[in-house]
């Protein structure tokens, strides 16, 4: 076990289980807060992987933006000080599917990889990124950006009501 | 000599602790010395005195006040949420220091014989790092007015965060041109990209233009400094804390040490995007044109004093920009960086990107010429044919207006109403008619 293992191990135990407090906490607002740790400690994972640009990405797109505006949507609508115990439905149909889905994903892996050791990549920088991005993936890049734009125009439609 | 990303790997762990002191111990007094520039300079601009009465000429005032805020009482609002209302502050605090982080002060200089650049530390990315920092601020502000549990911080709050989300994809758009000219995000070797100024011959005179992408990116520059204001909440952006519509905005409900946090982030966040402009555009510590007659202006500590006098520039536009324009409506500000910043800012990056694939692409001349005049082809049949919009429809009549409304809407007055003269005004009237005393006489 390497340094870089232990932070791995560390920083993956802090975003399952920040992860995990994103649906158990009552408090609608705190739930964010624990989104912006989960999602903090997998930039925190990019990281010690050297893949600092995804990283920095993360956190400004993700932490400084996505979730800013989920807090800000709730604040618009209702922003509660304390608990909400209107919002809790039954836990067993998610905690079904979630905990399934958790474990077959990680079967999966574990029995896909088992002990082989995967050789770490070269840092990624800007460049590497850019060009995987624009020259090898540039198809799925595309469909996933339109995708996204007709989401908007969509979101804009929907929310301008009938005309 | 100009520091590599390698400069950094080399240093010692006390060199390391000695620049974050040294950067700590500098942004607390550039904050003090700004509050009081400032305060003198928006005073001076109103013909009136400013602070003068603590310290020689006034200049202690700001740390007097800075000295006295923490020994207040400090009032927590009964409705607050404790935890997350202490931690507010301490999130924007710390994020304004961290940005200072990759701010490039000066070359290599031998610190206790300790060759070492003149910066905590530099990344590949570290211009991202400045840009996610500060967006990490954003939770300091749109929780604090969250945890206050009132209503005017968090209406202060909520404005705040939009405002800072917005700015901000224009001043990474803005930057996105700086990246293209240099080749690369870290701020050392953004600068170094810059210290080679073109000779120019000008009515016979030569000297050395600088290569600021200020500029040569000129657009970009102005939307940068303009986003940066909206960035920072400044005048004329200063909505989240427009005294007349909202008390203080977020802070309104902290006092004490806590309010002194937001204070210090808020002068600390105007410095950084002071810094960072003069990083990014104003040629960062290098000399400009009549100091590099000199030939050991770029060497040494002397950068620092150079980059030091760029900053107290940017913030003195910063402070004249505030005692100049009156605050903008929030519709009008919200508009601007929407439609006409970004907007302006994407075409901008696409005309620079065509110029740069055409300078380093090794294509023929008339080949290059071909495509230049396609190019502006499209746009001239784009202008032409580019659909008018409809003539617009006639306004509606008041009365069809009012048809128009939906149900439940406020009770209106009927159109027509004639208002009868109130009882008053017709006794005034029929006091002021002189009385006809001899006909009353006769019938009598």
């Amino acid at each position: 076990m390497t340094g870089a293992d232990v932070l791995l191990l560390a920083l993956g135990a802090v975003a399952v289980g920040s992860g995990a407090l994103v649906v158990l906490t009552d408090h609608l607002v705190r739930a964010g807060l624990y989104l912006v740790v989960c999602l903090g400690a997998v930039a925190g994972l990019y990281l010690v992987l050297a893949a600092e640009l995804v990283a920095w990405v993360q956190v400004l797109i993700y932490v400084g933006a996505v979730v800013v505006l989920l807090l800000f949507a709730v604040m618009l609508t209702r922003a509660p000080i304390g608990r909400s115990e209107d919002l809790n439905r039954p836990a067993w149909p998610a905690a079904i599917i979630g905990g399934g889905a958790g474990v077959g994903l990680a079967v999966l892996l574990a029995d896909a990889y088992r002990w082989v050791e995967v050789a770490q990549g070269p840092p990624g920088t800007a460049e590497l990124i850019g060009e995987a991005v624009f020259r090898t993936w540039v198809l799925p890049f595309e469909v996933l950006s339109i995708l996204l734009l007709s989401a908007l125009v969509g979101a804009i439609v929907v929310s301008r009501g009938q005309r | 000599m100009d520091p590599t990303l390698q400069t950094f790997e080399n240093d010692v762990w006390w060199i390391a602790l000695i620049k974050v002191l040294g950067v700590f111990v500098l942004l607390l007094l550039l904050t003090l010395f700004t509050i009081n520039y400032e305060r003198k300079v928006v005073a001076r601009m109103a013909v009136r005195p400013g602070p003068n009465q603590v310290g020689p000429k006034g200049w202690l005032q700001s740390l007097t006040d800075g000295l006295k805020l923490p020994f207040k009482e400090e009032i927590i609002p009964r409705t607050a949420d404790k935890v997350i209302y202490f931690i507010a502050p301490v999130i924007s605090a710390t994020c304004a220091f961290t940005a200072f982080a990759v701010i490039p002060f000066g070359p290599v200089v031998s610190i206790f014989g300790q060759q070492t650049a003149l910066q905590v530390t530099d990344v590949p990315v570290s211009v991202l790092v400045v840009l996610a920092c500060s967006s990490l601020g954003i939770y300091g502000v749109v929780l604090a007015g969250w945890a206050s549990g009132s209503t005017y911080p968090l209406l202060g709050g909520l404005r705040s965060s939009a405002q800072m989300i917005s700015y901000e994809v224009a001043m990474g758009l803005s930057i996105v041109a700086v990246f293209m000219m240099s080749g690369s995000m870290s701020t050392s070797e953004i600068v170094a990209a810059q210290g080679d100024g073109r000779e120019v011959s000008l009515f016979g005179l030569d000297f050395t233009a600088p290569g600021w992408y200020a500029v040569l990116l000129a657009p970009s520059f102005v939307i940068y400094a303009i986003s940066a204001v909206g960035e920072t909440n400044r005048a004329p952006f200063d909505l989240p804390e427009a005294e007349s519509e909202l008390v203080g905005g977020f802070h309104t409900e902290y006092s004490s040490f806590k309010f002194a946090l937001f204070f210090l982030a808020e002068y600390i966040n105007m410095i950084t995007v002071s810094a960072l402009c003069t990083t990014l555009f104003l040629g960062g510590w290098h000399a400009t044109w009549p100091i590099t007659l000199w030939s050991g202006a770029n060497t040494g500590w002397w950068p620092m004093l150079w980059f030091l006098a760029k900053v107290l520039l940017c913030l003195f536009v910063f402070i004249w920009l505030r005692a100049t324009l009156p605050r903008m409506r929030y519709d009008q500000f919200m508009r601007f960086g929407w439609k006409v910043l970004i907007p302006v800012n994407l075409v901008w990056i696409l005309l620079l990107a065509t110029v740069r694939v055409l300078q380093t692409s090794d294509l023929e001349a008339q080949t290059r010429f071909t495509l230049i005049g396609a190019a502006v082809l499209v746009v001239v049949l784009v202008a032409v044919l580019w659909p008018s919009g409809k003539k617009a429809a006639p306004a509606p009549s008041l009365a069809e207006q009012i048809a128009a409304r939906p149900q439940g809407s406020f009770p209106l007055p009927p159109l027509d109403l004639q208002v009868p003269p109130s009882p008053r005004v017709a006794r005034q009237v029929a006091e002021r008619q002189p009385a006809d005393v001899s006909s009353d006489r006769s019938e009598v």
